[in-house]
Formats: structure tokens, C-alpha cells, sequence
């Protein structure tokens, strides 16, 4: 059975596009049929972090608006076989999408792939409701900071509110994705802790992903970082996060802080 | 006695913006309860006299204004001069 899972926000630059093609190219290569659309009409960029801008023609708003077929918008990933993308168009106006168009693509997916992770853009305008609409579950991505925090906390409440199944009475599965987080500086009291961050928005910690320098170069690269670097913490993190989205169960590992020289060298003694 | 105390600089930070963060979304989340008892009433407001009246959806205006001792309740429902009754109300 299909399942689609909004990865959403409110707030903008929390990691929210990295997150969906990091994801996406984990359950593809976990076996996993896959698609990733872009839901950012206007501003999409789901197509340069996967490394597909240059091969882009048709576009989500093309087949919501009946001017191309959805298998001439997909567009097959060159490293991993399984995993697809369905752009957003770079040129209209976020008022393209309908309602009904979206539903009908939504459903015409649904019986081609396993999974449907749908990048929301930022904000709770139409555009995020579109993307949560037909959502079996839900990512809420965070970051250990304020802001977001209180942002991801609103967007919880429209979950709960104007997803399809909530109007249904029935409840979406919702998770919460922590990125960028430095565990020493956590450690120092100088950032909102995993605890907090749960505590405040009291949903199931999907994953923890370390902030790294591997999460800019593979978006450098055009490679979710779990194909780019697969062997660095945050693209472990993902996998894990892939895993347990599909219903594994999985150890939670706290990403450690790095080790300067002083503690590479003293570190042992002191533990 | 904790050496790392020696090398910290000030008091940290987050466990006044993890206070901050609680006090604040204990506020915005009855806020946006209130703006849930505000749809519900409007329909069920909706269903009640739609049972008798016909009437427009977005002719049925709920709003509510929040004072320091009272609140007040505005409701304003526009129905058409002829408007039909209802199967419902004539059977009645």
C-alpha cells in the first residue's frame, strides 16, 4: 500500500528539501518504489539538491493543469533506480495548483509507487496545505532552536486540522525530524536539547541529524547525501530515519560530538 | 568540585529558551483552540438553521471578541427574503 508523507515545516531553511531527497534515496535504495515531488511552486529546488535541474521538461503544475502526462514529468534518478522526481514549475504562480488537480495526481501516484514524499514549501499558506492534504503521515522537520520550534508547534495544529484524514476524524501519523544539531554545544546548554525539543512538541523522534559539513557539500554535489557520502554521520542518520519511517525498529543513536585534538588525545582518560 | 566550570563562558542558554518556548505555545495553542470553537460553532450554527432555512454557507458569520472579563459572541446570519423552507421544516 501507497503511503504519503509530507515533509513540512512552517519555518523556511530548516532543512526541509534536504530531508526529502535524503529520504527519498534511502527508501529507494532500502527497495522502496519512490517518488519525491515538489510541492514549492515558484521557488522549487527539490531538482538541484537530487542534481536533476537540467533535466527537468515537464512539471507538477503541467500535469495538474492536464498539459502533460505524469510519466512525462517524472524523472528517473541516474544513481538509484527506484527513486523518481516530480518537479515543481520554476515559472508559475503557486495559484496553478488546484485542489482537485492535486488530488487527482496525488492518487494517480498512489498506484505506482510504494512511497510519495511530498516537499512542502515553507510557510502555511495554500501552498503548504496543498502538500499536507493527502498525507498518510507526516515529517516535521525542526531545528533545536526557537523559532522553529514554535513554527513546527503551528504546523502540528494543521495536521491535526486540514489534512484530509484529520476532516475524516481519522489521525495522521506525525514525526519529528531534528536537524542540524551540534550534540556538544546541546551538551554545553547553549542549544534546546533532543528532550526539549520532544518535550515541547510531544511527537515520536524520527531521527537526529548531525549538523555536517557532508549536508552542504553533497547539496553542492546534486546527491542526496545519503548517495553522495554514505559513510558520514548525517547520511547514517537518514538511513536510520528511512527505516524507521517504514516501521523498523531502530536503535536511536545520539549523534557525538566531534573530537578536536585535545580530546582525541586526552578523551579516553577522561571517559 | 566540576573543572568545566572554570571554562564556561556565562549561564546557558537553552534552558530559558526551552521556558520561553512553553510559556509561549501554552498561550498560541488555547489561542487556536479558540479559533477551533469558532468553526465548530459556525457549523454547527450552519446545521441547525439549514435544517429549517435554506441558507448560503458564507452567509453564516461567527465571530468572537475577546474582552478581559467577558467575551461576546457575534452571530450574523443572512437569509434571503423568500427563502425557501426546507423539506424538513415543511413536513414538520
Amino acid at each position: 500500500m501507497a503511503n504519503v508523507v509530507v515533509v513540512t515545516s512552517g519555518k523556511g531553511g530548516v532543512g526541509k528539501t534536504t530531508s526529502t531527497a535524503a529520504l527519498g534515496a534511502a527508501l529507494a535504495q532500502a527497495g522502496q518504489n519512490t517518488v519525491v515531488v515538489d510541492f514549492d511552486v515558484g521557488l522549487r529546488n527539490l531538482d538541484l539538491v537530487m542534481g536533476a535541474e537540467r533535466r527537468v521538461v515537464f512539471d507538477l503544475i503541467n500535469v495538474v493543469q492536464g498539459g502533460a502526462k505524469l510519466s512525462q514529468a517524472l524523472i528517473r534518478d541516474k544513481r538509484v533506480d527506484n527513486l523518481w522526481l516530480l518537479p515543481a514549475s520554476q515559472t508559475r504562480d503557486k495559484d496553478a495548483l488546484t485542489e482537485q488537480g492535486v488530488a487527482t495526481v496525488i492518487g494517480e501516484l498512489r498506484t505506482r509507487f510504494d512511497w510519495i514524499l511530498c516537499d512542502s514549501p515553507a510557510g502555511i499558506e495554500r501552498g503548504a496545505t496543498l502538500a499536507m492534504r493527502h498525507a498518510d503521515a507526516a515529517v516535521v522537520v525542526t531545528n533545536p532552536e526557537v523559532s522553529s520550534v514554535r513554527d513546527s508547534d503551528r504546523i502540528v495544529g494543521m495536521l491535526d486540522s486540514k489534512t484530509e484524514k484529520a476532516e475524516k476524524g481519522e489521525c495522521i501519523a506525525k514525526h519529528v525530524l531534528i536537524t542540524r544539531f551540534d550534540a556538544s554545544r546541546a551538551a554545553r546548554g547553549e542549544m534546546l536539547s533532543i528532550g526539549d525539543v520532544l518535550e515541547i512538541l510531544s511527537l515520536p523522534l524520527l531521527g537526529i541529524i548531525p549538523e555536517d559539513k557532508e549536508v552542504l557539500r553533497a547539496s553542492n554535489m546534486g546527491a542526496p547525501v545519503v548517495l553522495n557520502s554514505p559513510a558520514s554521520a548525517p547520511a547514517h542518520a537518514y538511513m536510520d530515519a528511512a527505516h524507521r519511517l517504514m516501521g523498523n525498529q531502530i536503535d536511536m543513536v545520539i549523534p557525538s560530538e566531534k573530537r578536536g585534538l585535545l580530546t582525541k588525545l586526552f578523551g579516553r582518560r577522561a571517559a | 568540585m566540576n573543572w568545566s566550570m572554570f571554562f564556561k563562558r556565562g549561564n546557558p542558554s537553552a534552558p530559558v529558551a526551552c521556558e520561553r518556548l512553553q510559556i509561549l505555545l501554552a498561550h498560541e495553542r488555547s489561542e487556536i483552540g479558540h479559533s477551533n470553537l469558532i468553526s465548530t460553532l459556525r457549523e454547527e450554527i450552519l446545521a441547525a438553521i439549514s435544517r429549517h432555512v435554506a441558507v448560503e454557507p458564507d452567509k453564516v458569520q461567527v465571530k468572537m471578541d475577546r474582552g478581559p472579563v467577558i467575551s461576546t459572541l457575534e452571530i450574523e446570519v443572512e437569509i434571503p427574503n423568500g427563502a425557501q423552507v426546507s423539506r424538513l421544516a415543511a413536513n414538520a
